[in-house]
């Protein structure tokens, strides 16, 4: 093997066609995506994505860190929703070790989820506008990106790898004010999705670079396995967080929302509506939340508050027993999908009894999704591929782990 | 929450439509089930995958249409010594099953399900570069995550963690 070259290369299929690199320090491909363009003139006759520059073998990682270690690798995976991670994760664990976390604790999970999928959803819509010239959307989503960064760092102490779910719960409860943080940001969100949709939903630039382009048919997008808003603007209706409730997500009301057209213009409608109904969400987890403890009743599992720690000798005993050897967990395998901002985000995870994970697979949306870009691309404009690229919204931390 | 028994007897978990297709379509291609923590196992021989998932896909009712995940188990140094995952997903029914294939470690291959869903090509990749498990029938099994000169299969049990390979 040694005698091969470390990328992949392509040879033209035809005398008149060449080879274009794009990437992978290419601005628009939004971390480090190298793409293998064959092109006759202006028209792609073939596209091949070339990933796995950012592999960091998180997966082998987590074999080697007791059960509680691995959550702050999660969040590290696809640094753009830290929370959705952490979620899936803890889900897992805790359905491996059947583990009710309190109604308080996931209510809080529910939010912070939809404000890390508003996070994302704004980075992305950001970028895909800057991508194809609209600069000034781009400073408007960071703006109220920021807002969201600040109540990661009120709620976790860290604005992007927050590590705040635990097995079992919260790592503690949210500080005095925090609710009232996000009722301020939440009441006034909705206005700030119209600004920018005002800036890009009638503009005729905007439609004439979206409309009709990238298009993917729904047998194909089920076919290559595409989920999240890349299926759903395709037209078929999956959201799991309404078709395989986790988390208490059967106790709010919301819309998938779904278009049918298929194209770029497409998928930017059915994220920048899931932007709306996130802040419902959001909304009704907020004023819905329910007083309680925000870790299950668990000692084995769960790491006992500090003032406990310093009166109860139980309680640092626990303490110590679960910092220096973890916690065991019953054999078995579970696997744990929930809806990502980008799709469907699964954690298989094996367990062999120990207290470390036997396996930990990571299902990423980005990896899956970025299988329909050929699909999109091949036989239209290079021009194009910049609005299909952000049109799927891969974050490639996700994509190669 | 107390944690039910998991009940793995074949027997008992034949009435579960998802069995029940596979053992109408082929008795001898069932090697195995398992229903625990809510979730069903599905162990198919690995010669008969391919027409497996086609007979779920295929399935008037039951309709798993598409694919979830494929991953690999590695159970060194017991054998069999590999176990592929894969996950399929009914969007009718908003159902996952899991299907398990067991490959021993002398012979790590297995049929591609490229032709059934286009879409598996980029996992049979990860799995095919991470444990050295061959898809028999996938048209371009290459390294996706390692670089193309890389030795060893770094997901692998006896690959090391730490330290000069």
């Amino acid at each position: 093997m040694a005698h091969m070259n470390p990328t992949p290369v392509l040879d033209p299929s035809a005398d008149k066609t060449m080879i274009l690199n794009m990437g992978p320090q290419h601005p628009s491909t939004h971390g480090v995506l190298r793409l293998l363009l064959e092109i006759d003139g202006e028209t792609i006759v073939r596209l091949m994505p070339d990933i796995g520059y950012l592999h960091t073998g998180i997966e082998k990682t987590c074999e080697a860190k007791f059960y509680q270690q691995v959550v702050p690798l999660t969040d590290r995976i696809d640094y753009l929703c830290p929370m959705t991670n952490n979620l899936a994760y803890c889900l897992a664990v805790e359905k491996l070790l059947g583990l009710e976390v309190p109604p308080r604790a996931q209510w809080i999970r529910v939010m912070l989820n939809e404000l890390t999928r508003i996070n994302s959803h704004l980075v992305w819509l950001g970028t895909h506008a800057l991508d194809l010239g609209a600069m000034t959307v781009f400073l408007y989503c960071f703006r109220e990106r920021e807002d969201v960064l600040r109540l990661f760092e009120a709620v976790a102490g860290q604005r992007m790898m927050t590590s705040y779910f635990r097995i079992g719960g919260l790592a503690l409860e949210p500080p005095l004010g925090f609710f009232e943080r996000v009722k301020d940001f939440l009441a006034r969100f909705p206005a700030n999705i119209d600004e920018y949709e005002s800036l890009l939903t009638s503009n005729p630039i905007w439609v004439n670079r979206t409309k009709g382009v990238a298009y993917l048919a729904p047998e194909d997008a089920i076919a290559l396995c595409a989920t999240g808003p890349t299926l759903r603007g395709s037209g078929v209706d999956v959201d799991l967080r309404r078709d395989q409730p986790y988390s208490g997500y059967e106790n709010f009301k919301f819309n998938v929302p779904v278009s049918r057209d298929g194209d770029v213009f497409a998928r930017y409608m059915v994220r920048v509506q899931e932007l709306r109904e996130s802040q419902k969400i959001a909304m009704q987890a907020l004023e819905g939340v329910p007083e309680g403890l925000v870790k299950a009743d668990a000692p084995h599992v769960v790491l006992p508050d500090r003032e406990k720690m310093k009166t109860q000798m139980e309680a640092l005993i626990y303490h110590f027993k679960i910092v220096t050897e973890g916690f065991t967990v019953p054999a078995g395998e579970v696997y744990s999908p929930i809806e990502s901002p980008r799709g469907e985000m699964g954690y298989y995870v094996v367990s062999d009894g120990t207290a470390k994970p036997y396996r930990v697979h990571m299902r990423s949306p980005s990896f899956a999704n970025l299988q329909s870009l050929r699909k999109m691309c091949e036989g239209n404009l290079i021009a194009d591929v910049v609005a299909a690229i952000g049109s799927i919204d891969i974050v490639l931390g996700d994509c190669d782990r | 929450m107390a944690l039910a028994p998991a009940i793995t007897d074949l027997e008992q978990l034949k009435e579960r439509p998802e069995v029940a297709a596979l053992l109408a379509w082929n008795a001898a291609a069932v090697t195995g089930a398992k229903f625990d923590r809510n979730e069903l196992t599905i162990w198919v021989d690995r010669t008969c995958l391919r027409q497996a998932c086609q007979t779920l896909k295929d399935d008037g009712v039951l309709q798993y249409s598409t694919l979830a995940d494929i991953t690999c188990v590695d159970w060194y140094p017991s054998e069999p010594r590999f176990e592929v995952v894969y996950h399929l997903f009914s969007i009718p029914n908003k159902k996952y099953v899991r299907l398990k294939v067991k490959v021993p470690g002398s012979d790590p291959a297995v049929d591609s399900l490229v032709p059934i869903w286009p879409g598996a090509n980029s996992f049979e990749r990860e799995v095919f570069d991470l444990f050295g498990v061959r898809f028999d029938g996938h048209p371009n099994l290459t390294r996706i995550m390692m670089p193309e000169n890389w030795e060893g299969h770094p997901l692998r049990k006896d690959y090391p963690v730490e330290g000069y390979r």
